[in-house]
């Protein structure tokens, strides 16, 4: 791979709350095109990192780089300016509202000359990115509710592929969900890659790690125990890492 | 919706069982209007804060601080004044909630429960529990028995009330940031929204409707007197919310309000239309509301 490919990089980063420490001295690259699966126990981390990510937690110490330049992030609209888009565990969508103000909640499309909400522009735009990507729903105009926790999450990942310019945390994507509807997500997930982001996923399926990622990322009590390429490890040696147990 | 059901279906008993003492009067039909203007108003704030998972209880307090603010105002410095006063009045009432619920976090019903106690006592002071009497005619015909084209002042009102309230709650950023925070505040902050600045304006919002419907009030009975609103608050909750709006938040409707607010004051009419002693009209009145809020609210529910 070469320099200009790496959506992301984080060197040396540290975190501490106090004197606990969180996250010590991680390094990784990611790249576009790339899936990198962050994995470990309750505790050691995964979080941490994501907030660092998304621009809630400024770390310690250590540099984030973002697309080769040096970046710090004010808050979590900053790094979302910065194209980090993160799909929440909660899915953080507003329940009674139409698919298509959430796929622009907060960055609602307006006309002139009043300002006012461009509602049908929104609608269309919704429609044609949840065909893209294959969301089934019945129509943009849906209201959250009615749709069943696969199309919420496809509607989430949806709204976090059309705003992210760079990379995607996918937090737990399917942890709520059913057999067919993991099935559906992952398919969707997979399918980001062509889009050329960088896509960093937290997941407590293993299944589902060697399913869909390049690379294997393992942290054990805020430490960075490795990172192994998916094709060349297996669950055994992921396991071990995770665990501490040989 | 329910809202036009059981609207049609008082008009149609009244009609029916009070024909022969005038409710279909259009003189009779055009004073309900009227006489609801400025609890339309005050409904049209009420659908923002709940919406936006909010609620506002001391709006009747602020009713008439705001119009007795304008009133003595208006004694002594005129007609602009006057107006500032009681709206100026309205609006710093509805920030100070606000400012306390956004920024303080706390609780909007506690707030405003501790805010309609301090102002009822304020407006019990500030003149001694006189009435103060309104003459600036300009006045008087501009909020209260004015006509533009032979249409009363008080049904413009409504109509640029409902109107305004209407755009800025279905086409506006600012209307779907207020959904959004009613709905589900961590997906609102998270999207960027600021939800503390969305509660502090409508909780200003819901105190310069009351400041509104204070002047509204003064204009139309000549006076102001600490009594103004204050049995306005189980009349205009109920409105709104058998208009469609919910109690947590995230879905509402301004023109459900009015009709709402309509229905309640057809209510009143036909109650006192009926001559039932004062007593039997609120017994009566809590009954139909207790109906109305169940019946929109199981719908809601579906």
């Amino acid at each position: 791979m070469t320099a200009e490919a790496e959506v992301l990089s984080l060197k040396n980063i540290h975190m501490a709350f106090g004197g606990v420490v969180a996250i010590q001295d991680f390094s990784l690259d990611l790249r576009a095109g790339e899936i990198v699966a962050l994995v470990g126990d309750n505790g050691a981390g995964k979080s941490t990192l994501i907030k660092i990510v998304s621009g809630v937690y400024t770390p310690t110490s250590g540099t984030i780089r973002l697309g080769g330049e040096t970046t710090s992030f004010a808050d979590a609209s900053s790094a979302r300016s910065k194209g980090i888009e993160v799909v929440y565990q909660d899915l953080a969508l507003a329940d009674q509202q139409p698919v298509y103000m959430n796929m622009f909640l907060g960055r609602e499309l307006t006309k002139p000359p009043f300002g006012l909400l461009d509602k049908a522009r929104m609608r269309q735009e919704s429609q044609t990115l949840v065909d893209e990507l294959d969301v089934r729903i019945p129509s943009a105009s849906s209201t959250i509710r009615d749709l069943s926790g696969g199309q919420r999450q496809g509607i989430a990942i949806a709204r976090a592929t059309h705003w992210a310019s760079k990379l995607i945390l996918l937090d737990e994507p399917t942890a709520a969900l059913g057999v067919a509807e993991t099935a559906r997500v992952e398919e969707l997930i997979a399918n980001l890659k062509a889009k050329n982001l960088a896509i960093l996923i937290i997941s407590h399926s293993l299944d589902q790690v060697f399913k869909l990622s390049d690379r294997i990322c393992v942290l054990r009590r805020g430490e960075q125990i490795g990172i192994r390429e998916t094709a060349k490890t297996d669950k055994n040696e992921i396991v071990s890492m995770i665990t501490g147990v040989a | 919706m329910v809202v036009y059901i059981g609207f049609l279906a008082i008009f149609l008993f009244f009609a029916a069982t009070l024909y022969d003492d005038g409710f279909l009067t259009q003189r009779n039909l055009t004073n309900i209007v009227l006489q609801t203007a400025p609890a339309t108003i005050m409904a049209i704030g009420l659908v923002f804060a709940l919406s936006a998972g909010e609620i506002d209880l001391s709006f009747g307090s602020i009713v008439a601080v705001a119009a007795l603010s304008a009133a003595v105002a208006m004694q002594s410095f005129g007609l602009a004044v006057g107006v500032i006063a009681g709206l100026g009045a309205g609006v710093a009432i509805g920030a100070l909630n606000g400012v306390l619920v956004a920024y303080l976090k706390l609780p909007s019903f506690l707030v405003t429960l501790a805010t309609m106690g301090l102002f009822a006592g304020i407006a019990r002071s500030m003149t001694d529990l006189r009435s103060i009497p309104v003459m600036n005619e300009t006045f008087t015909g501009l909020f209260g028995s004015g006509k533009l084209f032979s249409i009363p002042s008080l049904v413009i009102w409504t109509v640029i009330g409902i109107g305004i309230g209407h755009l800025v709650y279905r086409h506006t950023k600012f209307g779907a940031h207020v959904l959004a925070t009613g709905d589900n505040p961590r997906a609102a902050q998270v999207s960027g929204i600021s939800v503390a600045r969305v509660r502090f304006y409508v909780l200003t919002i819901c105190g310069g409707c009351a400041g509104l419907a204070g002047l509204l009030y003064a204009g139309r009975l000549q006076a102001a007197k600490y009594t103004l609103g204050e049995s306005d608050l189980m009349t205009v909750i109920a409105a709104v919310i058998v208009g469609g709006t919910l109690l947590n938040g995230g879905k509402g409707s301004v023109i459900g309000a009015l009709v709402g607010s309509l229905m309640m004051g057809m209510l009143n009419n036909g109650l006192i239309l009926m001559n039932l002693k004062v007593s039997d009209q609120m017994i009566v009145r809590g009954l139909i509301i207790l109906l109305a809020v169940a019946v929109s609210l199981r719908d809601a529910n579906r």
